[in-house]
């Protein structure tokens, strides 16, 4: 197996008579295939356009490209484990019922019908325990292979012009992971979840003015309210998962009409796409690794126990267990309602409490800029050109040193939101561990923030002189970037214009 | 594990018959006279051979007769219950007395402690130590209680937990049966103390019989990671899950670096 390189036009006109040269000699059958196939579609639906141009859809064969993929495929997972999942589970939090599965220590306990089908799902579903498991521990990858691919894009400047909607659609699907990974681990109605919904609770009625409307709303009354479970459970198996599948589509939709960025590199410039094309070889990567995703998953569920519910015990208001801790993606959020001082104040007759700079602000800012950054960069940097070509980490000090900075001081939270546990697991004290982060959250940011600029700087100068411009040569387009050397990077034809003209954010 | 947990049940009945037989004929030997001191089990040879220990090594804190000094607290209303789990968990004797004692490997064989034991239950009265039927437990209950009562601290799971200022409450996965249901009757440290007024004795039996399910629950699901929670859950899914999943992307993209490489293309 040789990767099968090809370059992509910027924007082929869709109607062009572009064949695909380069498979055709490679792999004479699979192009046969490919191109019955091909007629048979268009011969019936008429989108030998849409055909053509997914199927000569080139993909940059980096890594970091595969990142948003584990995303993608984690989400199907998900929604996969999900669906078997609500088939058992009973969204009620108010009846309660005397569980009398096979768990032995908790026959006789009055529990909820919520925890009492979680319980059943553990234990006297078939198959149910390992199903619960695969999607928690998807659930926890699903946002960490978001959280990478963002790092990946931020890092890259893959949100610049004309990428700004793709970037806003991700913060989007971001937020929405993470939001339905806390409404999916809370209605459970066990203890520990109860624990995280007081606490979420507490952040929401702390928002100015519309809080209290907003938890009565959502808990039904007061905490722990009657409602909540039962109005969670639609946002989180129906809601979100729509929004997160309608986001999914404009991204992807975005995406395949801008065409992939990629790395600078031989032949990459700003009005092509270096890389492989989707059929066939990246078809049968994307599933081998779709197969992988989800074999990981799979194995994960298999073999280690998370969220062990029948030991956490029924939700009952008035009890606590010592360690308790959101799903890691929460954590820089409980970090920073562990670390925050006693703050309230009172402005125009209201009180605001604690949680609110605590827990509303942080998530504010870190979101908002999130959201707002390709336009503050664009105000520094005065670039509004389209870009193609990523930058390299290294090639954007201060972006670089910001992110980083960024990770650091969320990283530094969520390490405080699991304190308890890491001072048992070191020996240490509690007071002592919130004053060492009260100072690293600060300090941190601005000393691994310098060292990185420092890093890309030293990286730069290793370099050497720049790379070659990466400004379009349209007179080389046909095959330009093919004719040097490499004989499998082959320029498609029919090339020439401009990536891709359009600008969705801009309009 | 089931066999072993037997075998410690077994066990543990064969030493309840013991020291019932022991306290049996200590409260004979007391009965048939004061002037026989030559049985060697008696109390009051117990008490004897502890106040020898007791001079040897407690006494620079605990004082004379127990009646406490500036480094030790008096044990006169100690009881039995306190100082057996003193001394079982290795807590005593303490080397400073200015930090949380922790737990040490045992100092003393099993007469000694009984001998000392015994002389410290002599020098007041204090709670004795509780008397467990696991066969008459509910475990049920117990887990009820124990998460009402002691999961605040301990953890639901018992893996222990941080309270402020550099204590922590223990974890219960290593604590000999005997010693939970004297930490409940005895409060140590900054634990409270759980009188008859507050859990029976037969609470205190099934809160013991669910600790002893924690130390050795059905664990479906597979290896559980030391009951920390969502922050073990949280590294394993982030290192070892996306860990995997990254290694796999980055072999799957491996013919083009190996190509890159060769041409001095940046590989970020
Ligand atoms: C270095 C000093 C020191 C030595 C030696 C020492 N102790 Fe202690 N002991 C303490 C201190 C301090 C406490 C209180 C600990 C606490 O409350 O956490 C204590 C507590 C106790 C208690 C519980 C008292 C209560 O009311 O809570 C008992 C029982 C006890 N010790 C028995 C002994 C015995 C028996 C020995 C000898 C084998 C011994 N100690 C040796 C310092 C010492
Ligand atoms: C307020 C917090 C708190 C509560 C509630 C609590 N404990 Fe404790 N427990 C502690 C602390 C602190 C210690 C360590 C005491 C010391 O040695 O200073 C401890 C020690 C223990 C030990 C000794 C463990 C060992 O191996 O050394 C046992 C057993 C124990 N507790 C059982 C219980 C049980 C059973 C309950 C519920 C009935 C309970 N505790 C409730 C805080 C608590």
């Amino acid at each position: 197996m040789t990767a099968t390189d090809a370059t992509e036009p910027g924007t082929g006109p869709a109607d062009d008579t572009s064949t695909d040269v380069a498979p055709a000699h490679r792999h004479p059958k699979a192009h046969q295939r490919a191109g019955r196939l091909g007629r048979w579609i268009d011969s019936r639906t008429g989108i030998a356009r849409v055909g053509r141009g997914a199927l000569n859809k080139v993909f940059p064969n980096h890594w970091s490209f595969l990142l948003g993929e584990i995303a993608l495929y984690s989400f199907v997972v998900l929604l996969l484990t999900g669906i078997y999942l609500t088939l058992f589970f009973d969204a009620d939090s108010t009846g309660m019922t005397t569980y009398d599965g096979s768990y032995g220590p908790m026959q006789g306990v009055q529990v909820s019908e919520a925890y009492n089908s979680a319980l059943e799902i553990s234990f006297d579903v078939k198959g149910g325990l390992l199903v619960r498991q695969i999607h928690h521990w998807a659930a926890l990858v699903f946002v960490g292979a978001i959280v990478l691919h963002l790092c990946r894009v931020f890092f890259t400047g893959a949100f610049r012009r004309p990428r700004e909607l793709n970037w806003v659609v991700g913060c989007t699907l971001f937020m929405l992971a993470v939001v339905n990974g806390f409404a999916g681990y809370s209605l459970l109605d066990d203890q520990l979840s109860g624990t995280g919904l007081r606490i979420g609770y507490s952040v929401l009625i702390s928002i100015p003015v519309i809080g209290p409307w907003l938890g009565s709303l959502i808990f039904g009354g007061n905490f722990p309210g009657d409602d909540v479970i039962a109005r969670l459970y639609p946002i989180h198996i129906l809601v979100v998962p729509l929004l997160i599948i309608a986001m999914l589509t404009v991204h992807l939709t975005v995406l395949i009409r801008h065409k992939h960025t990629h790395f600078p590199g031989k032949g990459a410039r700003d009005d092509n796409v270096v890389g492989e094309r989707l059929w066939p070889t990246y078809v049968f990567k994307a599933g081998a690794l779709f197969f992988c995703v989800f074999g990981a998953l799979a194995l994960l569920g298999g073999i280690a126990q998370i969220n062990p519910v029948w030991l956490y015990g029924p939700f009952r208001a008035e009890d606590v267990s010592s360690a308790s801790q959101p799903d890691w993606y929460m954590g820089w959020l409980e970090g920073a309602l562990r670390l925050m001082p006693g703050w309230e104040t009172r402005i125009a007759g209201f009180t605001i409490p604690n949680p609110f700079y605590a827990g509303v602000v942080p998530a504010a800012i870190v979101f908002g800029g999130l959201y707002a950054w390709p336009w503050i960069e664009r105000r520094v940097t005065k670039d509004h050109a389209e870009h193609h070509v990523l930058d390299r980490p290294r090639d954007v000090p201060w972006r670089t040193a910001i992110g980083v900075g960024v990770l650091a001081f969320t990283g530094v939270l969520g390490f405080a939101g699991s304190d308890d546990v890491l001072v048992v697991t070191f020996g240490l004290s509690v007071n002592q561990a919130v004053w060492f982060f009260r100072v690293a959250l600060f300090a941190l940011p601005v000393i691994s923030g310098f060292v990185a600029y420092r890093l890309c700087i030293e990286l730069q100068r290793r370099d050497g002189p720049p790379p070659l411009p990466t400004v379009p040569v349209p007179d080389t387009e046909t095959d330009g970037s093919a004719g040097t050397q490499d004989p499998a990077l082959v320029g498609d034809a029919g090339g020439g214009q401009r990536h891709d003209g359009s600008d969705p954010a801009d309009a | 594990m089931r066999s072993s947990r037997h075998l410690v049940l077994v066990a543990l009945a064969a030493v309840a018959l013991a020291v019932g037989v022991v306290q049996g004929t200590a409260g004979a030997g007391e009965s048939g006279g004061a002037g026989d001191t030559t049985s060697g089990t008696s109390q009051a040879d117990l008490v004897a051979a502890g106040e020898q220990l007791f001079l040897t090594s407690c006494i620079s804190c605990h004082g004379v007769d127990g009646v406490g000094t500036p480094n030790g607290p008096p044990l006169t209303a100690a009881g039995e219950a306190n100082a057996d789990f003193m001394l079982r968990t290795g807590r005593m004797p303490m080397a400073s007395s200015d930090v949380q004692p922790p737990d040490k490997p045992v100092a003393y064989t099993d007469t000694e402690i009984r001998q000392l034991v015994a002389y410290v239950g002599s020098l007041g009265d204090g709670p004795p130590i509780p008397q467990l039927d696991l066969d008459a437990a509910d475990v049920t209950n117990g887990g009820q209680l124990f998460r009402a009562n002691c999961a605040p601290c301990h953890n639901a799971s018992g893996i222990g937990g941080a309270l402020s200022y550099g204590r922590h409450a223990p974890s219960l996965q290593e604590t000999g049966l005997e010693q939970v249901a004297e930490a409940m009757r005895v409060g140590p440290g900054q634990m409270p103390r759980f009188g008859p007024d507050v859990l029976t004795d037969q609470e205190v039996n099934d809160i013991v019989a669910y600790v002893d399910y924690l130390q050795n629950p059905d664990d479906p699901g597979g290896l559980n990671l030391g009951y920390t929670g969502p922050v073990a859950e949280g590294f394993v899914a982030l290192v070892i899950g996306l860990g995997a999943l990254m290694l796999v992307i980055r072999w799957i993209t491996r013919e083009r670096r190996a190509a890159g490489a060769r041409e001095g293309a940046p590989d970020a």
